[in-house]
């Protein structure tokens, strides 16, 4: 099995209410030189997080105590950029298991589903209403239902459906990747080979 | 039913569709570096899976390599990790290894073209979202994961959603001093810098036929900058005599029958688009960022435009990193570093230009320039050329080959504050070092800037 399982997911939020945030800021180069995936967490929105002396930025939201949560909010274009799955991990080391925003760069959204964490991408008005619910009320909850495909503010009620494919679904929700899929299918993508032009 | 150029190449790939999810698309060539490949190969090492045609994989060292002194041991530990940890790993499962000294090492995106392994139809992937570079070839090429890394390793297929399909037309003769790189960034800054998400560009149009190879990798380099996965241009007789004769280049018998199906990779006359754009070639001009992401650009001669947003809009965001305002001109603009380089403006064509423009001029004693090749090739041609003594006489000096200071995983940092017309892609904050501010533009505009030490217009420069 590949990663965790995805269900149901039900938990307060952290917001960060900026448009085009690219996979440079949610984990800087040169915190790339790993080479195995442990501890990016640590680095998540480093420049963001900390001061060039270490200490930290008390007004960035994932140093505010106010929120906490397994669910980051963040503004539209989310992880444009590098393809560095690094951002990801980065993400997931950290605690979420879902992000939402309004609109997720491709490479970023593949990447999420690879590693089993969920891209929930929502309409703008409805992400708006998410971050002055937040705003107004931090321990307010959401719930993340993969099988209705569903994104609700427990609080008000208010919700929004969200598109994944059926395969990616039942991947998340079985904790298998595309590689557990692939290696059953060797023969075929052989016998292809044999036959295309290179 | 009539095709588009990449409905062609990508559906003579497919090898399964799944119902509701992605199709299982065949990979014909995978290059891996340093930085994204380590923890693939762990994955394959916990499933026990071998790499399954080691033939078709190529592997450099670019990312995180110094650029002096390269035939010492690198000196940052982290770094010399990651590169022994790929040579091992290259050792361990049978892949060719380009590591640093190698006559073929360079970035990822300038080696692949120049050994002829980048081909008309050719499905393209690698760790590093500017692969799309490929693409001016005629190519289907992206940017993926290291788990999507990991699978083409482990099965030789990946598998993906086919994207939409959008054209850019710019037919015209370009205006003087304008540049394959103000093309993709007049382009971008029309778009956005998510205008194309979802979506896989052709470029078509007088402006790329007659573009030359090194400019159309640099356009089609630079189409993920506004979210395209890839760009990819027609194959052409242009094409074709810049893949001949190079190492990886199909010979004798297989040339002819290879011309012959390269020559087919066109878009049918009645294909449609899910977007079509067009411009004029004679509207655009140099062109400059401003801000923080490539999107935010001005032709040179322009004011930073005005927003009606509120303070805290990620606009007026942008330009208080950038300690920019409203209004404001770029030209005369005091910079502190000129940075020629990456896998958008670091090939021959690019040293070419930049040393038209500082040849029998002085570098500005308040610049610091890095120019540094985008391969050992581009290296010894800048050498051959006698291009070197023309930057050896004004001043500047050469490093050698790697991505450098266009991600800033080596030494070659910015430092914080300073201003730095760049030629690379991307120019995120931090970028090319914490605090470093990023002005994206054309070798043209980065040595007529580097001479007089202000971001300078390079028709002024005489
Ligand atoms: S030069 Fe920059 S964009 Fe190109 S491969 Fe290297 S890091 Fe990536």
């Amino acid at each position: 099995m590949a990663y965790d399982k995805f269900n149901i997911l039900n938990s307060t939020a952290v917001p960060i209410n900026i448009d085009n945030i690219d996979t440079d800021q949610i984990i800087p180069a040169r915190f790339l030189k790993a080479t195995e995936r442990k501890g990016f967490g640590e680095n998540l929105f480093r420049d963001w997080r900390y001061n060039s002396d270490d200490s930290k930025i008390v007004s960035f939201p994932l140093n505010n105590t106010k929120y906490s949560g397994k669910i980051l909010i963040a503004g539209k274009n989310f992880g444009c950029g590098s393809s560095r799955e690094h951002a990801v991990w980065a993400i997931y080391d950290y605690g979420f298991r879902a992000v939402v925003s309004s609109f997720f760069a491709d490479i970023f959204k593949n990447n999420c589903l690879n590693i089993g964490v969920l891209p929930v991408q929502i309409s703008d008005s409805f992400l708006k209403e998410i971050f002055s619910e937040i705003e107004n009320n931090n321990n307010s909850k959401f719930e993340i239902n993969l099988e209705k495909q569903e994104l609700k503010i427990i609080s008000s009620g208010s919700s929004e459906n969200f598109n994944i494919s059926q395969y990616k679904k039942s991947n998340l929700s079985n904790g298998y990747d595309d590689i557990d899929y692939l290696v059953n299918k060797k023969h075929i993508i052989k016998n292809f080979i044999g036959k295309s032009k290179y | 039913m009539a095709k588009t150029l990449f409905d062609k190449v990508w559906d003579s790939h497919v090898i399964e569709k799944i119902n509701d999810g992605p199709d299982v698309l065949l990979i014909d060539r995978h290059f891996i570096h340093e930085v994204t490949s380590p923890v693939a190969f762990v994955g394959l090492k916990k499933r026990g899976l071998k790499v399954m045609y080691p033939d078709k994989t190529f592997a450099t060292a670019d990312h995180n390599t110094p650029t002096i002194d390269q035939h010492l041991p690198i000196k940052d530990k982290l770094s010399a990790i990651q590169v022994d940890t790929l040579e091992k790993n290259c050792k361990e499962h049978g892949i060719d290894f380009w590591g640093l000294g190698h006559s073929k090492n360079g970035i990822v995106h300038v080696i692949g073209p120049e050994n002829g392994i980048t081909q008309p139809g050719l499905t393209i992937v690698c760790g590093d979202s500017h692969t799309s570079t490929h693409g001016a070839f005629g190519a289907i090429a992206f940017g993926i994961g290291t788990s999507e890394v990991e699978m083409v390793l482990a099965c030789q297929s990946i598998m993906q959603q086919k994207p939409k399909s959008m054209r850019i037309t710019i037919d015209g003769v370009l205006n003087k001093n304008v540049t394959p790189k103000d093309v993709a960034i007049y382009i971008i800054s029309k778009l956005s810098s998510s205008g194309a998400t979802g979506y896989f560009v052709e470029y078509s149009g007088q402006v790329f036929r007659e573009m030359s190879m090194e400019g159309r990798m640099t356009v089609c380099n630079l189409s993920i900058e506004m979210g395209a996965r890839g760009g990819m241009i027609a194959p052409d007789q242009k094409t074709f005599d810049y893949i001949k004769g190079r190492e990886f280049a199909p010979e004798k018998e297989k040339w002819n029958d290879a011309i012959e199906y390269w020559s087919s990779l066109q878009t049918d006359n009645d294909a449609v688009f899910d977007k079509e754009y067009k411009f004029n070639a004679n509207e655009i001009e140099p062109m400059i960022t401003y801000g923080t992401n490539p999107g935010m650009a001005i032709p040179i001669s322009e004011s930073i435009p005005f927003s009606n947003l509120d303070p805290n809009s990620s606009y007026q965001k942008a330009l208080n990193y950038m300690e920019f305002k409203e209004g404001e001109k770029m030209i005369g603009k005091k910079i502190d570093y000129v940075f020629l380089g990456s896998c958008t403006n670091g090939r021959i064509e690019d040293f070419r230009s930049f040393a038209s423009i500082i040849k029998g001029k002085r570098k500005s004693d308040n610049v610091d320039a890095w120019l540094v090749p985008g391969s050992h090739k581009v290296l010894n041609s800048i050498k051959e050329e006698g291009i070197l003594d023309i930057l050896l006489d004004s001043g500047f000096k050469l490093r050698e080959p790697g991505c450098s200071a266009c991600l800033a995983m080596n030494d070659d940092k910015i430092p914080k504050g300073k201003y730095a017309v760049s030629t690379t892609n991307r120019n995120f904050e931090g970028r090319q070092g914490p605090g470093a501010r990023t002005l994206l533009a054309s070798p043209l505009v980065a040595a007529a800037s580097a001479i007089t030490g202000k971001i300078t217009d390079p028709r002024e420069i005489t």
